[in-house]
C-alpha cells in the first residue's frame, strides 16, 4: 500500500536497497559477504530524523506535555530540527532551533522556509555548545517545551518500534547493523530490537571526527555524551574522519548511483571495513546501514565536486 | 619482546601538557603501559585520561579510529605501526 492519509503518515518503511558493486566478492567457495542500504532520505522531510522527531511530539501532545500553540526548543545540527520544523508548521507549533553557526547555510534556509527561529552557537565545541545553549534556554523559559532528543526515552523507542522492526523484516538474516552515532537514538533503539531477536546481530557504531575546533572544548568538563547512549547495545565503536566519509559518499555516488549525504559516506566507511574483515575471515554476512539522509543540504560544501576536497569541512559540524 | 613505539593524536585541550605537541610516541605494548609511559615523560597528562585507575568519562581514545572501549579499554594491545588518538567526548548529528 503506497497511498497515506498525509505526509506525516508516510513516514518510515523505506528502502533496503542491495549494493551488490560496493559488497566485496568473498573467497572461492565461501559465502557471500553482502551489503544493504537502508535509505531514510525517503522520509517526509528527508532524513531519519523525522522518526525521532515525530516520535517526541507524538508523545509530548499524550502526555499533555505539548499544548496546542505551543513553543518547541531543540539543540540541533539540523535534520531533527527540520524534521520538528515541518511537522510544528502543519501541527500548528512555534519552532526555535539552537544550532551551531558552523552547519551549511542550506540547513539554515530549510529551517527558516518552515517557519523555525533560528538561535545559533559557537562553532567552538559544535553540539556540545548547542546543548548547552539549549539546556539554558529551557531553564530559563519554563513555558517553552524542550523535547531534547539526547536525552529523550520516545527517540530511542521510535528506532525500537520501527527502524528495527523494518530492518528485520526485510532481511531477517542480517549480521552486522552500522548506523551513524549521534544522538545514539538509531543504535540504541534498532540495536536493541535486533539484539532481542539474534544476538549474534553485530551493532556497529560510526561516529564522525571533525576538525579540531569542534573539539576546541573549554574544558574536558564541558565533553558531553547523551543521556540515551548505552555502551551495552554496541559491539564496536568507530570514528571515521572527513577524507574517508567523503570518500564513502563518492562511492555511492559513483558505484551505486546513490547521492547520500556526508554522514552516511562515514557509515559506508565503517560498513566496507566489517565487510572486508568478513571476506578475510571467509565468513558469510549481511551487513546493513543507515543512509541518514540525501546529499542535497550539503551541496554548498562544495565535496561533490570533481575536485572536492574534504578539508573544507575542516571547521564544520559536517554530520 | 620490546614494546613498539606508538604514534599519538593529542587533542587541542590537553595539549598544554605536551609542550603544544599535536603528535607525540612513546613505546608500550597495551593501553594501560602507553597512558603510564605518556604520563612519566608529560606529567600529569595521565591525570587528565583516568579517574580511579578507568578512563574518565568525557574521554574517548582510539587504535586506528576504533574506540579502545569495546577492545578491552586499558588491556587493549597495541603493536608496531598503530596508531592512538585521544579525543574529547562531543556531541554528534545523525
Amino acid at each position: 500500500m503506497t497511498r497515506y492519509e498525509s505526509l506525516e503518515a508516510s513516514l518510515g518503511h523505506t528502502p533496503l536497497i542491495g549494493l551488490p558493486k560496493l559488497s566485496p566478492k568473498s573467497k572461492d567457495g565461501k559465502p557471500p559477504v553482502r551489503l544493504w542500504a537502508k535509505l531514510e532520505d525517503r522520509n517526509p522531510t528527508g532524513s531519519i530524523k523525522d522518526r525521532t522527531a515525530i516520535a517526541m511530539i507524538d508523545d509530548a501532545e499524550r502526555t499533555g506535555k505539548l499544548k496546542p500553540g505551543a513553543t518547541i526548543l531543540e539543540p540541533t545540527s539540523g535534520n531533527t530540527g527540520i524534521s520538528l520544523a515541518m511537522i510544528a508548521k502543519v501541527r500548528g507549533y512555534k519552532l526555535i532551533c539552537v544550532m551551531p553557526e558552523n552547519t551549511s547555510v542550506e540547513r539554515t534556509q530549510i529551517l527558516e522556509m518552515w517557519g523555525a527561529k533560528i538561535i545559533y552557537s559557537p562553532a567552538a565545541g559544535g553540539s556540545n555548545e548547542a546543548v548547552r545553549v539549549a539546556k539554558e534556554l529551557a531553564a530559563e523559559n519554563p513555558d517553552w517545551v524542550f523535547l531534547y532528543q539526547y536525552g529523550n526515552p520516545a527517540n530511542t523507542l521510535a528506532h525500537y518500534k520501527t527502524t528495527g522492526p523494518e530492518i528485520f523484516e526485510d532481511l531477517p538474516t542480517i549480521t552486522h547493523f552500522v548506523a551513524g552515532l549521534g544522538t545514539t537514538g538509531t543504535l540504541m533503539g534498532a540495536g536493541k530490537y535486533l539484539r532481542e531477536k539474534n544476538p549474534n546481530i553485530a551493532i556497529i557504531a560510526a561516529e564522525p571526527r571533525y576538525g579540531e575546533v569542534v573539539y576546541g572544548l573549554r574544558n574536558l568538563d564541558a565533553g558531553f555524551v547523551p543521556e540515551l547512549y548505552d555502551a551495552s547495545i554496541i559491539t564496536r565503536r568507530f570514528s571515521v574522519g572527513a577524507e574517508d566519509s567523503v570518500r564513502g559518499v563518492k562511492k555511492l555516488l559513483e558505484v551505486e548511483g546513490i547521492f547520500a549525504g556526508i554522514s552516511t559516506g562515514a557509515i559506508l566507511h565503517a560498513a566496507l571495513g566489517i565487510a572486508k574483515e568478513c571476506v578475510d575471515a571467509g565468513v558469510g554476512a549481511d551487513i546493513a546501514f543507515i543512509v541518514c539522509d540525501a546529499g542535497w543540504k550539503y551541496l554548498s560544501t562544495g565535496v561533490y565536486g570533481n575536485d572536492g576536497d574534504p578539508e573544507v569541512l575542516d571547521g564544520q559540524l559536517w554530520a | 619482546m620490546s614494546a613498539p613505539t606508538i604514534e599519538v593524536r593529542i587533542p587541542t585541550i590537553l595539549r598544554p601538557y605536551t609542550n603544544s605537541e599535536k603528535v607525540v610516541t612513546a613505546e608500550a605494548l597495551t593501553l594501560a603501559e602507553l597512558i603510564s609511559a605518556l604520563d612519566n615523560k608529560y606529567v600529569g597528562l595521565g591525570e587528565r585520561l583516568l579517574e580511579n585507575g578507568e578512563l574518565r568519562r568525557f574521554i574517548n581514545i582510539y587504535i586506528n579510529d576504533e574506540d579502545v572501549r569495546f577492545m578491552g579499554s586499558l588491556a587493549a594491545t597495541l603493536k608496531a605501526g598503530d596508531s592512538v588518538t585521544i579525543l574529547p567526548a562531543v556531541a554528534g548529528g545523525c
